[in-house]
Formats: structure tokens, sequence, C-alpha cells
């Protein structure tokens, strides 16, 4: 009986991987993707958190919009290059512009004013010809019947993935499409997000989700909506449907371009409703049936999803118009080449950000965000403060993008508590004096890498009522010096406080300094440093910030019963307009008293008058006047610290091409181009493995080897004595 | 500053509450025979006494980081710098370490920042170049010629420290031992030389002197240079790899005395009961011990964390829910832990009731309570002994395995996991930022290994066919 | 036997009944089925009547242990405890609070698990038993004492560091695997590669200072004096007597831990981006996922419990003296 010594097994483990990688020919030995697939037009990206929801009705976030937006086709989408950022139709062969009706049904002109509203249309005329994807739920017999509508929960259970089943049909987008969807926002077990929001205006879809939760709450089966009149969503034939909404909102067009309002077929529906369906992960959730460019073929969201172009795609031309500059920056070299360019796109789930960094330098992911921990390793500040990117990334070809996001980061005031909150003036100053210590162009450079614009109001940059320069800062908190916004001095804060009747921060009842309490979330090692920092910030004035630590449920927990006293909160624009930022300063959208995002409760008369006012009128000079008095009036209250507006850093890889960012379309992958021979050629020169470090391990392990039987024949030939 | 207030942590109170049943066991043993016997035995052991001996300097240093105290409020602003709320007496031995914070990262011993910055010069044009550090090097006028001879300067002084502050030592221990075996100094130190001395001096005394080197270089340095450089947001990272060490320790050590109390007490119980109270025993460890502990971890560290935000008010300060979060893992691990040495002593108790003696003292009608307190427990103790030091070393790594999962000690709290998790993309950053990972690594594999070593010369002294407690 | 096992498998029932009120009691204290429902619906626009259909589809807006409101046997069944529990022996795990089928992700992720825990645990098992096998041949030499001490010198370095160490060396330095992911067929190779070899490192201190005391031990015994006097080798001593004889006590050390392969290794997996249980379970425990972290507690203490039973049967085979009754 003969045991291996550890080296010689160590030997073989090494030939045999060696023998196994050997066999993918030039390919690097650590690609981590198959042979076959080099050389292909493929997108390779990564995602962090498997998708909850690909069922557009219940989709919002960010994560999920990158697959969503790529499947599904709303009427409308946002103009690829144009800024500030446009709607063109999509599906819709124009945009729809809404027709106004009073309450007796009479026709108003566009302008008229929007209390005289009771009624809003939105009539969308399709384009013909669209097709669905190849899906199973279209399969149709030569009778008409359908092969996937009536299986038994064994049928089913023979299936894993929707591949197997072997007929697969299509058919034209029509009206009912839509239609059916913005009933599904309805379904009671669905539980779309905005079911709350949208049934304030659309028409009839409260009233419509109270009559589906009588009639089907128990049916957890196959909900046939098409059953259902609904005032709201109308056919008026096969390529026009009409929504209804209550009231002036010209918002609502935007609404038109989020994946709420695309198209589900209802033998999607009907098909994923069947016994045996849910227990094998055969829902819309998972296996999304759209129009788009793209479908999804592999949705293993344990390792991979897997995009691939939709073989019934119509085609679109690229955008033959941009932004000024686009031209230059080669945006527009395919301009009027049919879409799309890449064929397939590969997301692998990566978890850790160590592998994912690796993977993007050794050239296995075409895009990488940049990370605070890989910040300074890729990018650095030029003479001007200007991000650019380092040596090393230059040399690579990398491509630094990067945008202002259209979203705000603040810290709030309660203004329902009675310490730093209230229309009272010494509330005011307080909050006023503390805007001023609370460096947030610090934080920025210290806790975001100088990823960040500092704000003066709660509109970002990009959106229609944003002013730049002198006219745009806020004067509570800077001054304007030599050519650029200053924060105004400590010493301004404490004279502030000192009005306000804290003199040297403290409170004239006890003596002692004022205690204000911030409610954070718990974080990993940097969010300490950060609750330290904003520590600091509060103790230059004298105050004493006591720092209450919960977890996420529970911070929003008391944000929602209001009572929390300071804390942060941020917001994503749904839509590039500045109604989305202002409504969170509205007051009958106080969160404590009606549920509403206005997390700071904040309520002002004149302010929630021209908000109403400045909801209905299109982006113009009387819009404009409108907003600046509204910021005026909440810089002077300072419900918020403004905060900052988070910028987004993108890296790409030479390859990978027309990647201008557009935050607000999540159907970007139709535009990007692929290099795929560059991509190889880079991946193998970059990837060389290196051997020699395990020829001297081996060494190393052969040379301990060897004393040891020496000493072992030693004792043999001691004990044989 | 007015005045100071002494601040009682609860893992504080559990930290001294061991330390004096320690010191207890300590004077009990030593008027034991069968105590005394093994314990001298692990005396004799050169590695073993090394190891007891770094681990004495761990255990100094916990000690010193729980005496904590509370700069009074009416000192609005709390003395030079930023003053933290709480404070403890190390804090306060190592001041230049904590106050000295760069922006962001350093290298070890940098007099200049880690990446290069725009920094304005005199003529009021702007260029790349690397800043000077506020506190690294500051001394140094010019820091590329200066910086190496200032170093090695400083290091001779450090050792010339050290080997002073070793030399008293050992000229303490030789002239104590001298006096006690009566007999001329000179011959004690050479028999020390000789490793001939009874217990290992040689090997105790060369483990001083290397921890008193280190410790003198970084007395010289420390106040000068960042020995393990900074880190991202310019924390002094050998402070914190410093106050690492009384969570590693406590987590070590109180989840042990958190769980003695059950094992003891159940499988005393269970094993000399018998009957329907051994199955009951044998049915709740048998069950906890089925669920794999990560599991069980993690649903009671999920647990605590909306217990303690349901109750916020009481543990609102950053530094008190931290240490509930430490007592409260401890408790945890303790709960999951506990199972192994409760089925041994089961066993154990199940044997020593069939022995003659006990036998006898129940037919003689003393009561169940006093045979097992008088009897039973003094016959057991070694083997609690042995298991308290044998998991010593598994739960120091587990707090950094379950740290990394988000399941561990407070990310506000100082620890070894935090900084690993922490500093987990470091690698990857060009150059490489190694210091963070390197103290963690040093630290944590030095206390792991005295520990270790330490708990393999008590396991062989007191019984080593118990490795099964491993 | 066969009586004996049946026995043991139903002693297993209450211990699993046990382990269910446990881990029962600890997540619905953790978080109230609220916060479950918030956690799950995002946070924007979120009403309080799509938490209330949140619960109700997935039964938690029933009483945990005791619905008043019911008659007769329904007072107990009509709870969530009750209708969560009795579907987790039937194997029926029900859906994910995310809405995927449990059950089949079980299915799925096990096989990546196996593949990488499977030849970790036999590499590991030949790899220290060699080692241990030549330091008890070579016992009382300046080798054995470096040996064991460069053992727990490995012993005393986190799993952490191994794995960090691991990939950067991979990652930055040979660029030879790559580093994290995985890929069925023959491309698992390249992705095992290093998630295997550093497992097998991070465990060969422990393993093998383990087998030597195991050896030691044995080879201080009569029967092997008694074979040596007989003027058998060494080597023939170690091989036939003292490996033969210490195999009741590796069987135990290594029997029970065969079923739990399949759970796979937490950390392991998290870090090399292996689609396993282990990784699996890491996310639900960060996403809170209550369905899931139950149904792998249940797993877990099951295959716990059906390693231990199989150590005994095993024992029976290894060592004919060995009756089980």
């Amino acid at each position: 009986m003969r045991f291996l010594p550890p080296t010689v097994l160590a030997t073989v483990c090494l030939v045999m991987l060696a023998a196994s990688i050997a066999g993918c020919g030039e390919q690097p030995w650590n690609d981590p993707y198959r042979a076959a697939d080099a050389g292909r037009a493929i997108f390779y990206g990564a995602f962090a958190e498997r998708p909850k929801h690909l069922d557009p009705v219940s989709s919002y976030s960010e994560n999920e919009a990158q697959f969503t937006g790529q499947i599904y086709e709303p009427v409308v989408q946002y103009h690829f290059l144009k800024r500030p950022y446009q709607l063109v139709p999509l599906t819709a062969t124009a945009l729809p512009e809404p027709r106004y009706y009073d309450k007796d049904g009479f026709e108003l002109p566009a302008d008229a004013p929007a209390e005289n509203v009771a009624q809003a249309v939105y009539r969308v005329t399709l384009k013909r010809g669209i097709l669905f994807q190849p899906h199973p739920a279209f399969a149709q017999r030569s009778d008409g019947r359908y092969y996937y509508h009536h299986l038994t929960r064994e049928e089913v259970a023979t299936r894993a993935t929707l591949a197997d089943f072997t007929h697969s049909g299509s058919r034209e987008l029509t009206a009912d499409d839509y239609v059916y969807e913005i009933k599904r926002l309805a379904h009671p077990h669905l539980h779309s997000p905005v079911a709350g929001l949208m049934g304030k205006y659309i028409k009839g879809l409260t009233a419509l989700a109270e009559r589906l939760r009588a009639a089907e709450g128990g049916n957890h089966g196959f909900v046939d909506l098409r059953k259902y009149d609904f005032d709201g969503a109308r056919v008026i034939d096969r390529y026009t449907f009409e929504i209804r909404i209550t009231e002036k909102y010209p918002q609502f067009r935007y609404w038109l371009a989020m994946s709420f309002f695309a198209p589900v077929p209802w033998e999607a529906d009907s098909f994923y409703a069947q016994p045996g369906m849910k227990e094998r992960n055969f829902t819309l959730d998972w296996y999304p049936v759209g129009t788009g460019p793209y479908m999804l073929t592999e949705n293993n969201p344990n390792r991979r999803m897997v995009l691939e172009r939709n073989p019934n795609f119509r085609g679109e031309p690229y955008p033959d118009r941009g932004a000024p500059g686009d031209a230059v920056a080669g945006m527009l070299r395919m301009a009027g080449k049919t879409m799309p360019f890449i064929d397939v796109a590969y997301y692998s789930l990566e978890k850790e950000e160590i592998p994912q960094w690796t993977k993007f330098l050794q050239g296995y992911y075409d895009v990488a965000a940049v990370l605070p921990d890989s910040f300074d390793q890729a990018i650095q500040f030029g003479m001007k403060g200007e991000a650019e990117l380092t040596p090393s990334m230059q040399d690579k070809g990398v491509k630094l993008v990067t945008a202002v996001e259209q979203a705000t980061s603040y810290m709030g005031f309660n203004m329902a508590d009675p310490v730093v909150g209230g229309d009272s003036e010494r509330a005011r100053l307080l909050r006023q004096s503390i805007a001023i210590a609370v460096d947030f162009e610090e934080l920025i450079s210290i806790f975001a890498n100088g990823r960040g614009v500092p704000a003066h109001g709660p509109i970002p940059p990009e959106i229609f009522g944003y002013r730049a320069g002198q006219s745009g800062i806020n004067p509570y908190v800077y001054e304007w010096r030599s050519g650029h916004a200053a924060r105004r001095s400590l010493d301004d804060a404490r004279a502030l406080l000192r009005e306000a009747g804290y003199a040297d921060g403290r409170d004239p009842a006890t003596g002692q300094p004022l205690t204000l309490y911030y409610e954070a979330i718990s974080g990993g090692p940097s969010g300490k440093a950060q609750l330290n920092w904003y520590r600091k910030q509060f103790e230059k004035l004298g105050l004493q910030l006591v720092i209450r630590v919960t977890d996420y449920n529970r911070f929003q927990e008391k944000v929602r019963e209001g009572t929390a006293q300071i804390f942060s909160w941020g917001w994503n624009a749904d839509y590039p307009d500045p109604e989305n930022f202002l409504f969170l300063l509205y007051g009958p959208n106080g969160k404590s008293k009606y549920g509403g995002e206005n997390a700071s409760n904040y309520h002002n008369e004149e302010f929630d008058q021209l908000y109403v006012r400045m909801r209905a009128l299109p982006n113009g000079a009387e819009r404009q006047r409108l907003i600046d008095r509204m910021v005026e009036i909440v810089r002077r209250d300072s419900p918020w610290l403004w905060g900052f507006h988070p910028m987004a850093y993108a890296l790409n890889h030479a390859w990978y091409g027309n990647s201008k960012p557009n935050l607000m379309a999540r159907n970007t992958l139709k535009y990007k181009t692929v290099d795929a021979d560059l991509r190889a050629r880079l991946q193998r020169e970059w990837n060389r493995p290196l051997l020699w470090p395990l020829a001297i391990v081996l060494l190393v392990l052969i040379g301990s080897v060897i004393p040891a039987w020496r000493s072992y024949r030693a004792r043999q030939r001691a004990t044989a004595r | 500053m007015s005045g100071i207030e002494p601040v009682l942590l609860k893992t504080d109170v559990l930290f001294f509450v061991l330390i004096a049943a320690m010191v207890a066991y300590g004077s009990y043993a030593r008027r034991h025979e069968h105590l005394r016997a093994p314990w001298r035995q692990v005396a004799r052991q050169p590695l073993g006494m090394a190891a007891a001996v770094v681990l004495a300097i761990y255990l100094a240093i916990a000690f010193l980081d729980s005496l904590h105290f509370r700069a009074s409020a009416s000192a609005p602003h709390g003395g030079a710098g930023y003053s933290h709320d709480l404070n403890s007496v190390f804090d306060v031995l190592v001041t230049p370490l904590r106050d000295s914070v760069e922006r962001t990262y350093s290298a070890p011993f940098a007099a200049e920042a880690y990446a290069k910055e725009i920094v304005e010069l005199a003529d009021g044009s702007n260029s790349r170049a690397y800043p000077r550090l506020e506190h690294g090097g500051v001394h140094l006028r010019d820091p590329a010629s200066e910086r190496g001879p200032d170093i090695a300067a400083r290091l001779i002084g450090g050792i010339l420290l050290g080997l002073a502050l070793a030399s008293a030592l050992a000229a303490l221990v030789v002239a104590v031992c001298a006096r006690r075996a009566r007999m001329p100094w000179q011959a004690v130190a050479l028999g020390m030389l000789r490793g001939e001395s009874p217990l290992p001096w040689r090997a105790i005394l060369g483990t001083v002197l290397a921890i008193s080197l280190l410790f003198g270089c970084a007395v010289e340095l420390a106040p000068y240079y960042h020995v393990f450089g900074t880190d991202q947001v310019g924390n002094d990272v050998l402070y914190q790899a410093l106050k690492s060490i009384r969570t590693g320790l406590l987590i070590g050590t109180l989840t042990t005395l958190v769980m003695l109390p059950f094992a003891v007490v159940l499988g005393l119980v269970a094993g000399y009961f018998g009957g329907w109270v051994d199955d009951v025993i044998q049915y709740l460890y048998t069950t906890l011990s089925s669920i794999p502990g990560v599991l069980l971890v993690a649903a009671a560290a999920l647990m605590l964390e909306v217990y303690m935000s349901r109750h916020a008010d009481a543990y609102g300060s950053l530094a008190a829910r931290a240490d509930l979060r430490l007592l409260a893992l401890c408790i945890i691990l303790g709960v999951t832990t506990w199972t192994g040495l409760c089925r041994y002593l089961r066993g154990e108790a199940l044997k020593l009731r069939a022995v003659d003696f006990i036998e006898a003292a129940r037919a003689f009608g003393v009561s169940n309570g006093k045979i097992l307190a008088r009897h039973i427990l003094p016959n057991i103790m070694h083997i609690v002994m042995i298991s308290i030091v044998l998991d010593f070393s598994g739960l120091v790594l587990a707090e950094a395995v379950l740290t990394y999962i988000d399941i561990g000690v407070d990310p506000s709290m100082e620890s070894w996991g935090n900084m690993i998790n922490g500093a987990r993309l470091e690698l990857a950053r060009e150059p490489v930022v190694w210091w963070s990972l390197g103290a963690a690594f040093v630290l944590m594999f030095a206390l792991v290994l005295a520990a270790n070593i330490f708990a393999d010369a008590v396991r062989d002294a007191f019984d080593p066919r118990l490795r099964d407690l491993e | 036997m066969s009586a004996y096992i049946a026995r043991r498998v139903l002693y297993a029932l209450p211990i699993l009944l046990g382990v269910n009120v446990i881990t029962f009691f600890l997540f619905f204290v953790v978080n109230s089925p609220d916060d479950m429902a918030r956690l799950h619906l995002g946070n924007k626009h979120v009403t309080a009547q799509a938490v209330e259909n949140w619960k109700a589809e997935r039964g938690y807006d029933k009483p945990l242990l005791w619905n008043a409101e019911q008659h007769g046997v329904q007072r107990v069944t009509d709870t969530i405890f009750y209708r969560n529990t009795v579907k987790l022996f039937l194997f029926k795990f029900g859906q994910s609070d995310s809405g995927r089928d449990i059950a089949f992700d079980i299915s799925q992720r096990m096989v990546p698990s196996l593949v990488v825990t499977l030849p970790v645990f036999v590499l590991e098992l030949l790899l220290t038993i060699t080692l241990a096998l030549s330091i008890a041949l070579l016992r009382g030499t300046y080798f054995d004492t470096w040996a064991v001490i460069v053992c727990v010198a490995m012993m005393s370095i986190s799993l952490l560091f191994y794995i960090i160490g691991g990939q950067f060396l991979m990652g930055k330095l040979l660029r030879l695997v790559p580093i994290s992911g995985f890929d069925g067929g023959s491309a698992v190779v390249k992705f095992i590669a290093l998630p295997v070899l550093v497992s097998v490192v991070a465990g060969l201190g422990f393993g093998t200072r383990w087998y030597r005391t195991l050896f030691l031990e044995e080879i201080q015994r009569d029967y092997v004096r008694t074979a040596r006097a007989k003027g058998l080798s060494e080597r023939g001593v170690l091989f036939k007597h003292v490996l033969r004889n210490a195999l009741i006590p590796i069987l135990t050390g290594v029997v029970v831990i065969l079923p739990t392969l399949f759970i796979g290794n937490l950390i392991i997996e998290a870090f090399f981006g292996i689609p396993g249980l282990g990784s699996y379970t890491i996310e639900a425990i960060q996403s809170q996922d209550f369905a899931i972290v139950r149904a792998m507690v249940f797993l877990g203490s099951l295959l716990y419990i059906a390693g231990l039973i199989l150590t005994d049967i095993s024992y029976t085979l290894a060592d004919p003296r060995v009756r089980l009754t």
C-alpha cells in the first residue's frame, strides 16, 4: 500500500488543471467565459443583486430596469442623445398630447387653468406590425387552440426552463395589451408599487381595484382582466387606446415612458397562472414577455442572466441627431443604422467587489462603476479639480463617463419637531445656522470622493427650473465670491444661532449645550466615520448631536411616524421634471400625516399654492418665475440642508461604444456597440499567465521533503542496527 | 478638563468578573495539590510559557482598554482635538496615536500622502504632488533625505529602551530567584541561560526581550510616524489594531464565561440524576447542536438588532449600542457552543456517579446538591478549564468571519473582523494598500498562535486525552 | 440493524420539531411580518394596503400560534407556525419572500456546492492523513517539531486571509484561473481550482495536527509494540495496524460531515461567486429572507442528524465488534 506524497498529488492536480485549460486554445487561462463565445458581439456586464421583479407592473428599482428596459416597450421613450431630456415616440406613432375637458365634458384649450380641468385624455396610436418575442404562451395549433394554456400540474413539472416548451409563437402588438397592463396596476395580487399613486390620477383605477378584490380576491389563478370594463383606459380600435386621468397633470406623459405602462399580453398572464407554474419559477417576474430589441433567454439569478436579440424585433434606426458635441464625441457614427448592434448580453452575478473590479481590469467586464475603494486607482483630479483617469487607466484605453444624477441627497429636519421644526423664527434661525455649519463640500470630498455637486435647493442640474451660477446660489448658506459660491463663515452661523437664542450652542433653559438627535442607519466602518463627521459639524456651533443608530426598517418607521428629529434621506427622480422634486416639500404629501414622500412634513401655504399652479404649467418663463419663488421660500425656511446631487462615474473599456450616459432612459443597450476583436486582443495581452512562481513553490515543497526523507532513512538504519 | 466620570460598560463588568474569577481560581489552585501539579507542569514548558507572556500582554492591553471613563459635559469642547464620548485609560496612554488623524491613506512610516493631490504652490499656481501629512513625519524638514536616518536613529533609541527595560526585568527576576534559592545570582543567571532553571526563564525572558524591543521601538516611533500607516479615513492603523485586542479577547473569553453555567449545571445534572432530566437535557442540546451554528448566530443577531432599535433610547449612544451587541454576540456564540462541553460533562458525571466515594456519600445521606458541589464539581473542573483555553482561539477567528457576513460585532467597533472587512478591496489598489490587512493579520496571528500553543501546553498537562473537546 | 435505524429516524422527528420551534421564534421576534413586507416591497410609494396584501398572500396575516377566531383544530392549524412547519416536514419549502420556489432553488444550487465541497473533502482527507502519517513516521525528530509548529501557525490564520491572499495571488499576480464565477460542464475545473486550493490549504494545519495526535495515540498502544516486537517494519506497523485501528476515530469525524457537504461552505462560496447553497444562505441572511433561512436551517439540521445516523452505521462496517442495538 503506497500513499502519494503531497507533492506528487499537487503536481497531478496542476497537470490536470493545465490540461483542462490548455484545451481552450488561445483563450486566456483566466477567461471566465466559454471559448465558443470569443469574437462575438457580446456585452459582458455584472449584477450584484438578483432582480426581484421583472414583471413591469411591480418592477421599480434600478437593477431591475437594467433588464426590463431592454425587453418591454412603453409607448414613448427618452431621446438617447438630446439634453435636456426629451420624450420621443417608441411604439406610438406620435407623442400623445392630452386633451382637457371640464366637468361637463366640454373640451378646454391646452392652457386651461388646472382647477377647471375635470378630465384629461391621452390618446395613443400604435405603429403597426410590431411583434412580441417568441414565447410558448402564444403558441397555437392550426385550429387556433393554444398549446400551453391548459396544462396540468404534472405536465408543468416536467419542464425546468422555458426552453423546455417546444412550441412558441408570436402575435402583433395591439392596443389591448397596453390597456390590459394598466388594468394590472389594480390587480389584487400583483401589488404594483405605484397602484396607490396612480389611483389618484387614473380615472376609476381605485374603484377597479376594489371590484377586483371583491370578485377575484380569493382567485390565485388567472384573473381575466379583459372582462372588466374600465373607464381609465379604453381600447378605441386595434391600434388606438385612450387613458383618462382626473386632473391636469402634464407630468403624466413621463409615466408613459416607464415600464408600468408597457404592454403585457393576456396570453402571458393566462399561461403563467396555470397550476404548478409558480413552483417552477415560471412567472412573469422571471420570464418577461416583451416587444423590445432583446429577450431574456436565460434567467438564472444565481449565476447569470442572458439577454439575446429578439428575432421578431422590427428594427429601429439609431438617432441621427444629438446634443451639441455628440458628433465630435463619435456618438453619431452609427446614425441611421438599424439597432440593436449587440447580439447577446451576459450579466454575471458578482456579489463581491474585488472580483468584479479585478475582472474589469482584466477586460472581462465591459463596464464598471467607480466604487469608493477603487476610486484612487482609477481617477485623479486635474488642475481645475476636474476628474480624469489615472495614467494606468489611460494606458488601458479606458474611458471615463460622468454625469450628475437626477437625484438629491439631503439632510432633513422634521418640521413637526418642537425644537428644530415649526414656523417660529427661533427654529428657522437654528436651521439656517446649522445649514452653514454642516460643510457638504467636505462631505463630498471625504466620503464621496468628490462625486457630487453641492445643492443649493431641491432641484438638481439638467432639470427645468435649476439655475446655475450666481443667480442660483442659496444666499442663506453661500455668498458669491470671486466667481464661485463660497460657504458662509462659521461666524455668520454663530451669529444666527445667537439670534435664535442659543448663544454658544447652549440651551437657555438648562444652560447646557443644546442636544439634537440624528437618526442614522447602521452602516459599515466608513459609516461610523461619517457619523463622527456629522457630530463634528454640529460641535462647531457648540451643539451636541446624539446619534441614534437603527436598522433601515426601524429608521423608515421613525420617519414615517414623524418621531425622527434630524435624518438623511435621498430622492431619485422618476422623471426629469421639477415637479418630481418640489412635491417632496408639498404639504399634502406630508409623510407622517398623509403617508406621502414629504419626509420633513414641511408645510407652507404659499409654497403649496404655487406648487399646484406650477405643476400644471408647461416649461416657460411663467413656470420658472413660480419655481424661483418656491425655491426662495424653502431656502429661507430651510427644512432641509440641501445636501448634494450625487454624480455617477462609470468606466468603459475602449471597445465599448456609444456610451453616453442617459440617466432617464433605461433601454440603452440597443444603442451600444462592442468591438469584439479589439477586446479579444487586449484580453490576451492583459492576461498572460505567470508560471515561474508555481515552479518555485514546487521546488520549496520538494526541498522540504528531502530532509524528511533523509531523517526517516537515518532512523530506519538506526532501528535496523 | 474639569470632571472625569468612570463608566462601566456591561462587557467591562463581565471582563472584570472574569479576571476576578481567574485570580480566585489561581489562589484556589495554589492551595490544592491536584491542581497545582499540572499547572507546575504547564509552567515548565518553554513554548507554553512564552505564549503565556504574549497572552499576558494582550490581557493587560485589554484590561487598560476596559477602564472606561467619560469627560464630563461641562467642558464644551473636550480638550485638544476632537474628543470621543467615551475614553479608556488605554486611549489616554496612546493619545498621540488616537489624535493623529490624516485625511486618507498613508503608507507605514510615510511623511507624504499615498496619492498625489493638487497642492497650491507658494506662487499661487497648482501642481500635482504628494502632499505632506498632517502628523506623520511632520518634524522632518526634507523627508526625502532626513526620513531614513531619523527612523534609524529612533530605532536605535527604541532598541536601547527595549534592552534597558528587558534587562531591568531580567535583573529583577534573577535577584528574586537567587534570594529564594539562596544561591549566588551569577549561578542562577547562568542556569537560566543554559535553560536549566526549574521554570523556563530563558524562554520567558526571551519573549519579554522581544516584546520590550517592539514596545521600545513603538514608543520611539509611533508619536512621529504612522507605524502601520493610516486607513481610508486617515485613522492610525496601529491604534485600531491595538483597540481591536479588547474586542477579540472579550469574545474569546466572555463567550465561555457566559456559556459555562449552562454547560456545567445542565451537564452535571443530566449525568448525575439521569432519568427524565437526562432525557430533557439531552433533547435540548441535541436540538441546539443540530442547527448549523452560523444560521443560529445569524438569526439571533438579527433579532438583537430589532430589539435594540425598539429600545433605542436606552442604547442611544454608539458606544453603548456597540457594547451591547458585543455582549450579545458573546451570548449567542455561547449558546451555540455550550453543547459540546455539556455532552462531555454529562458523560463525566455519569462515570463519577458510580465511583465509590460518591456512592458512599449518597449512602450517608449527603444531599445531592452537596455531592454535586463538593465532590463532582471539583473533579470536572479541569475539563472546564481545558475547554475554556481550547475554545478561545476558535472564537477569536470566528469573530472575523462573522463580522464579514454582517452578523458579528457592530461596524462601529474596532475589531479585526471590521478591519479586514473594510480593507478587503485595498489589495486591488495600485499601489497596493496592504497595511490594514497586515496589521490585523500580525496582531491576530500572534494572539491566536499564542493561545493555541498555550492551550496545547495546558491540555498536555491536565489530560492529553481530551482532544475530543476541540 | 434496520430496527435500530428506524428508531433513530423516529427519534430525529422531535429534534427537527424543536429546531423548527427555535427558528420560528427567533424569526418572528426579529421581524414582524409588517417589516418583512416593507423590506420586500421597496420603499417608494408603498401603501398600507400593499403591505396587507403582501402579508395575506404569504399567510403572514394569520396569528402566530393560536387563532382565537377559528374553531376546534383550526385554532392550531390556521396559524403561521402550523402552516409553515408542517410543510417543511414534507419538504415543501414553499416560496421565498421574494417569490421564488425554494425547493427548486435548493435542488439547483446543491450541485455547485457539492462540486466544490467534495473535492475539498477528498483532497483534504488524503493530504492530511498522508502528511500526518509521514510526521508520525518521523516522530521525535526535528521534522516532527517543525511540522507541528507549522501546523499550529497555519491554524492560527483566519480563513479570510487565505481567501484574500489566494485571490490576490491569482487575480493580480499569476492570472492562472478566473478569480470567481462558475460554469457547468468541463469549464467547471478552472472555476473551482482556486476555491478548492484555498479551502484545502486553510484546513491543512488543523487536519494534519489532529490526525498526527490520533496516530501517535494509536502508536503508543500495546498491540503496536507487539507488532514491532514481531519484527514488522515501521512502515508496515503504521500502515497495517495503526491506520486500520485509527479508522474508527477518523470515521467519527468524517462521516458526520458527509451529508453537510451539500450545504456548502458559506464564506468560500460568497467570495468566489459559487452559486451553491452556502451563498444562497448568506444572501438570505443579508436580505432577511425568512422563508429561505428557515428552510436551510431545517435542511442543515436534517443532514446533520443523517450524518450522526450514518456514523453509527459506519461503525459496524469498520469494526465488526460494534453491535447496534
